[in-house]
């Protein structure tokens, strides 16, 4: 095993992401603006949704529009040790969060132990996610729910967890979310040196992503996986149990969604269920899409110019940037099939069968 | 599953649950009392389609079929379209389950119904489609490994690696289909005769205990349809063969064993080739149509 | 409240007819000049002395004094002011200055709403009577109620007699005579009205230190009503939230029609078709205030209008989106579903820009205001019944045309196996177009009928689309029956759950739901099997 992890990249990939890793996670921060390195450790958090989308649409054929509901799930759980460390500090001084105390809650909710403890929330961010994930793919999967089917009704699940997390009797403080958070692991949020670090954190957790998806696509998993995303009958008439295959490369995909979800909140300050909102989802998809689903530095490299031209689009043309969105979306499905990745790799390899 | 005449076994519930969950073998009785009683009236028998009937929305594919192949037997099946002869594969191979009836394995005298593909494919029942059906985007090569016999299972594909033997008859199997130097090339590239060719090396690279053929011969040239009556005549008896086919020619060059007929979803006759041929009800079949 | 200004409204429609028909045969005019007095001392002797006369017109006179239209002018002449604004002068003459409404005290009104139940209850025309008892039934007051009890054994109309005995049973539920208590029960029972039930349920229920009512009999009595209460009660909200599920389910039926037949029959997933919706809707908005600047008769009929011109523009989009887009992803669902999408983003953007972000309303015509009372506490407004009479026609249009016309035929053999329709010369690719445009002018159908059922924003299609999906999947795809029940189904299921576990939780109810039967029944309620499901 150990030298299979060694092996996923020639000694010339490794040196390069390796050098990638020091300039972006040590060199970088200290020499951008506060706000842009903000900024960077959002998009590294959207590249590790966008890996996650990509290891199930791209590598297993599944589109999932409503992996957002895993990173914002994975966001809650970090958003709920880090009102909970708000300690007494809060508006009202007391015990309980805010908005507990505004909704008159005598008592903390019995799902809100525990959240207390920095590790255990953590674990959380990745163990909720996943076993949603993980007992949702298994229904879907059990009963072969496939193509559209399974991503209308992924969207539909996100839809209805937003729904559910907007009510206030459920928990997590409704339509505001949790937000106006002070510490994390006892380090002020505001402190220019802690953002730094989570910038670090982010892109270091960006790279293990990108490393762990590499794992799994250059094995003989990987080619599994892909024959049952090209074929997935043949594949079952070969021997392989599909549902399973399909269920490890989802499970790991929500759980990969919950830490960057856990990641982001801390950089942003507040997390609220409209990040479950499936247009979230799908603009995902559109990093994915853009950059070259089937590949892993496509999708990366799609999160980032996408969710960066947002960023400049909504600063200066508000109105144009529902317009630039909408026809991204036509033409990377009409004219760049393969994303930009496909535009690199040139003409070679023309699709050979269209079910 | 305790019955006591060979004509009416209990049906096992039918298409709701598709497909078993787990990478084991499920925990049913391996010797199954029905196929038991079976092998001891046929000792060579090897596969055994028992009593199976199948409807889609009333219309009968199947009705009360019962087909026993022997051990290392080359079986041709024909039949004008319609006839059930692609139902009868699938609910072989686990894709359709029968809504009365079993499918029994009588080397472990098992019972099959309501396994999954996958289940029992790894039991040893291989599948060709009629369409070449390769993985495109994989090399040959790749195609091959995946079709291995080796353990199938999530954490083995993740963890595990080919071995120096398993290496060698990947390329063996290779060589044998005549692809050898295409191994590097990606199937969806090659050419509607080599992509049958790589499906039956994957069929062989599986060493199935049965293999099922559906149309071997479509689209392909006289040439062609010579070296795969050659193949298929080779595989046995080392494999039990079946031959889904309506080329009667064909039929009449591979046939050495027994043949069977099948209309409207019904057995209509069975036995060597000269014998079903003078049977005045598959001549009326087909000279009716 | 509701409730009581309709029917003083149907009073008021009996009398203005009984005023205008009767012409004011002068012979027979009571003596009303008593009205004009400011001093109400006078005007309720007034009162009193038009009641005792036998004019056929004081019925009339006193309903329109207490509907407030009654005035006098300075010299004390009393005018009735009619709907129409016309004054009709009572005791001769014209208006000399301005008119004022006739007001009351708490005194004049007792004495008209007395003489006024004598009246209409001794009156010889039934309906009059009905009208009356019913109206006294409501809100009945104890003075009157002794009246009643007098005219209650001599009345020969049982509906009626039935407003009697409510009116009087309401009355007597705490009365210290049991035998007038066990009657007002039985009342009750008979009457099934669902006003009563708090009242009730206080009488069956226990004081401090004893039961509020002593009688145990009496008590039975009073329970047994409350259950024939409570179980009207039931079947009311029934009845209700299935008429209401059934309006939902045929705006689920009508935004899931077009995708049945897009998803359905082309497999081709549309997420802009929850826009279609939202353009058909604007469409009529547009419509609308197009006409209005015409005249307000033409407004009147503003949806003839609306329906084709919002057909017009869907399909067209439709055929557009087809021809630029979706064409060239057939056979690539999971794209055309990303496409699509973006194309939502961008007509949603643009109705922004266009209409602005904020919703508007389109109002009904006034043909489609108001409402229908089904059963006593149940109105169903007619815009609600007007949308269901829509879906059912634009429901057996769609069977018709894919049923009853070539280009039906076309299609299905398209859909059924396009080679072969090909081979037979059928312009497979001119089909997929018009396919397309009929499933979306379908949806701007649609959004003409949400017009009429509430406000019209840039995001309506994106509330529905989730909706419409889950219809066609129930249904089972491509099939347009299942799609018809689906649509109902779902729409009563919700109304059905709404009101146990609230809006949203009723919502992902029914989704873990649709997730749960996915799994016994992947290829829908109504599944095709074999080949054709087999190769989808």
């Amino acid at each position: 095993m150990k030298s299979r992890l060694l092996e996923i990249h020639g000694p010339r990939g490794w040196a390069i992401w390796g050098a990638l890793m020091i300039i972006f996670a040590f060199i970088v921060p200290s020499l951008v603006p506060e706000q842009y390195a903000l900024i960077l450790g959002k998009y590294c958090c959207f590249a590790m949704v966008a890996l996650a989308v990509d290891l199930v649409w791209g590598f297993a054929g599944i589109l999932s529009l409503g992996h957002c509901l895993f990173f914002a799930l994975g966001g809650y759980a970090m958003g709920m040790y880090l009102l909970r460390s708000v300690g007494t500090s809060g508006v009202y001084r007391s015990e309980l969060p805010d908005f507990m105390v505004f909704l008159d809650w005598k008592e903390l909710p019995w799902f809100w132990r525990g959240f207390d403890n920095f590790w255990f929330a953590l674990s959380m961010a990745v163990l909720v996610p996943g076993f949603v994930g993980f007992v949702f793919g298994y229904f879907a999967f059990r009963s072969r729910i496939k193509g559209v089917y399974f991503s209308i009704i992924t969207q539909a699940l996100t839809y209805a967890a937003m729904l559910l997390f907007f009510r206030n009797e459920t928990g997590f403080g409704g339509n505001n979310g949790l937000t106006d958070f002070k510490t994390m692991y006892g380090y002020s949020l505001r402190d220019p040196s802690t953002k730094a670090f989570l910038f670090s954190l982010s892109v270091i957790a960006l790279g293990l992503a990108y490393l762990s998806c590499r794992f799994l696509v250059t094995s003989k998993y990987g080619a599994v996986l892909r024959a049952v995303r090209d074929d997935e009958p043949k594949t079952r008439f070969t021997g392989y149990n599909t549902l399973n295959y399909k269920w490890f490369a989802w499970t790991f995909s929500t759980m990969l969604c919950g830490i960057a979800g856990a990641l982001y909140v801390p950089q942003v300050g507040i997390i609220n269920p409209s990040e479950m909102q499936p247009s979230n989802s799908i603009e995902a998809v559109i990093w994915v899409a853009t950059g070259g689903r089937g590949t892993l530095l496509g999708p990366i490299l799609g999160a980032f110019l996408v969710s960066g031209s947002k960023s400049v689009l909504t600063a200066a043309v508000p109105d144009l940037w529902l317009f630039f969105l909408g026809a991204l979306f036509v033409v990377v499905t009409l004219l760049l099939p393969r994303g930009i990745a496909g535009l690199a790799q040139g003409p070679l390899r023309k699709k050979a069968h269209g079910h | 599953m305790v019955t006591e005449t060979l004509t009416a076994p209990p049906s096992s519930p039918p298409a709701a649950r598709r497909e078993k969950s787990s990478d084991r073998p499920s925990p049913r009785k391996v010797s199954d009392e029905r196929a038991q009683q079976i092998r001891e009236k046929r000792k060579k028998a090897l596969l055994c389609v028992d009593d199976i009937s199948v409807s889609f929305d009333g219309f009968k594919a199947l009705t009360d079929l019962t087909l026993i192949l022997d051990k290392g037997e080359l079986r041709c099946i024909i039949g004008p379209n319609g006839a059930g002869k692609t139902t009868l594969m699938d609910v072989m191979t686990g894709k359709t389950k029968p809504d009365k009836g079993s499918v029994f394995f009588l080397d472990e005298l098992e019972n099959l119904t309501g396994l999954s593909e996958h289940e029992i494919a790894r039991r040893g029942i291989g599948r060709k489609f009629q369409r070449p059906t390769v993985f495109p985007q994989h090399t040959a090569r790749e195609n091959i490994e995946l079709a291995l016999k080796t353990n199938k299972g999530v954490l083995a594909s993740l963890f595990g690696r080919y071995t120096a033997a398993d290496k060698e008859r990947v390329d063996q199997t290779l060589e044998e289909v005549g692809l050898k130097d295409e191994r590097t090339r990606l199937a969806g590239t090659l050419a509607h005769g080599q992509k049958q060719w790589l499906e039956i090396g994957m069929l062989l690279a599986q060493d199935p205990q049965v293999l099922l053929v559906d149309e071997p011969i479509a689209g392909m040239t006289h040439q062609e349809v010579e070296r795969t009556a050659e193949l298929l005549r080779r595989l046995t008896p080392a494999h039990t063969v079946v031959v889904i086919e309506h080329d009667m020619d064909f039929v009449r060059s591979i046939a050495t064993d027994v043949v069977t007929v099948l209309h409207e979803g019904k057995l209509l006759s069975e036995g060597p080739m000269d014998t079903v041929q003078a049977d005045p009800r598959v001549i009326e079949v087909y000279l009716g149509e | 409240m509701k409730l009581v200004t309709f029917r003083l409204f149907l009073l008021l429609l009996i009398a203005a007819s009984a005023l205008t028909g009767s012409a004011f045969a002068d012979e027979a005019r009571p003596d009303v000049s008593g009205l004009g007095s400011e001093d109400l001392a006078e005007v309720t002797r007034a009162i009193v002395s038009i009641g005792k006369s036998s004019s056929p017109e004081a019925i009339e006179i006193l309903s329109a004094l207490e509907a407030g239209q009654i005035e006098r002018d300075s010299a004390r002449r009393v005018f009735l002011r009619k709907e129409s604004g016309e004054l009709v002068p009572l005791t001769g003459g014209s208006p000399e200055g301005t008119t004022k409404k006739v007001t009351l005290n708490n005194v004049a009104r007792r004495t008209l709403g007395e003489t006024l139940a004598r009246l209409s209850l001794t009156a010889s025309d039934v309906n009059v009577r009905r009208a009356a008892a019913e109206r006294l039934a409501d809100q009945p007051d104890p003075e009157t109620v002794e009246f009643i009890r007098s005219l209650v054994e001599a009345e020969k109309d049982a509906k009626t007699k039935g407003f009697m005995d409510l009116a009087i049973a309401k009355v007597d539920l705490r009365s210290p005579d049991r035998a007038r208590r066990l009657a007002a029960a039985k009342a009750i029972i008979a009457s099934e009205d669902i006003s009563l039930v708090a009242e009730l349920k206080a009488i069956v229920g226990k004081g401090p230190n004893s039961y509020i009512e002593p009688d145990p009999e009496v008590r039975r009595e009073f329970s047994r009503a409350l259950s024939t209460v409570e179980r009207r009660i039931v079947k009311i909200n029934a009845i209700s939230n299935t008429i209401y599920g059934l309006s939902l389910g045929s705006v689920l039926l009508l935004a899931a029609l077009g995708l049945a037949i897009t998803f359905g029959l082309m497999r081709v997933i549309n997420m802009a078709h929850g826009e279609m919706l939202m353009l058909g809707a604007y469409a009529t908005f547009f419509v609308r205030e197009r006409l209005v600047a015409i005249g307000p008769e033409i407004t009147e009929w503003y949806l003839l209008f609306a329906i084709p011109f919002a057909f017009a523009v869907t399909f067209g989009a439709g055929v557009l989106l087809e021809r630029l887009v979706i064409r060239h992803l057939y056979g690539r669902p999971l794209e055309t579903l990303l496409a699509t999408w973006g194309l939502s983003l961008i007509l949603i953007q643009a109705v922004r820009l266009v209409f602005g972000a904020q919703n508007v309303a389109v109002a009904n015509p006034e043909w489609l205001s108001g409402g229908f009372e089904l059963m006593p506490a149940l109105v169903v407004p007619y815009s609600r019944i007007a949308v269901l009479l829509f879906t059912a026609i634009v429901v057996l249009f769609v069977a018709y045309i894919l049923r009853g016309t070539s280009i039906g035929l076309r299609v299905r053999s398209v859909t059924q196996n396009r080679e072969t329709a090909a081979a037979l010369g059928i312009p497979t690719r001119r089909v997929d177009t018009l396919t397309f445009g009929l499933g979306s002018g379908l949806a701007g159908l649609g959004g003409v009928a949400l017009s009429q059922l509430g406000n019209v924003g840039p995001e309506l299609g994106q509330q529905h689309i989730i909706d419409s999906f889950v219809v066609v999947v129930l249904g089972g795809v491509g099939n347009i029956l299942g799609t018809v029940i689906a649509g109902f189904g779902l729409g009563i299921a919700n109304k059905l759950l709404e009101p146990s576990v609230g809006a949203v939780l009723g919502k992902i109810f029914l989704l873990v739901i649709l997730i749960l039967f996915i799994q016994i029944r992947p290829q829908g309620l109504f599944a095709q099997k074999g080949r054709a499901a087999e190769s989808a």
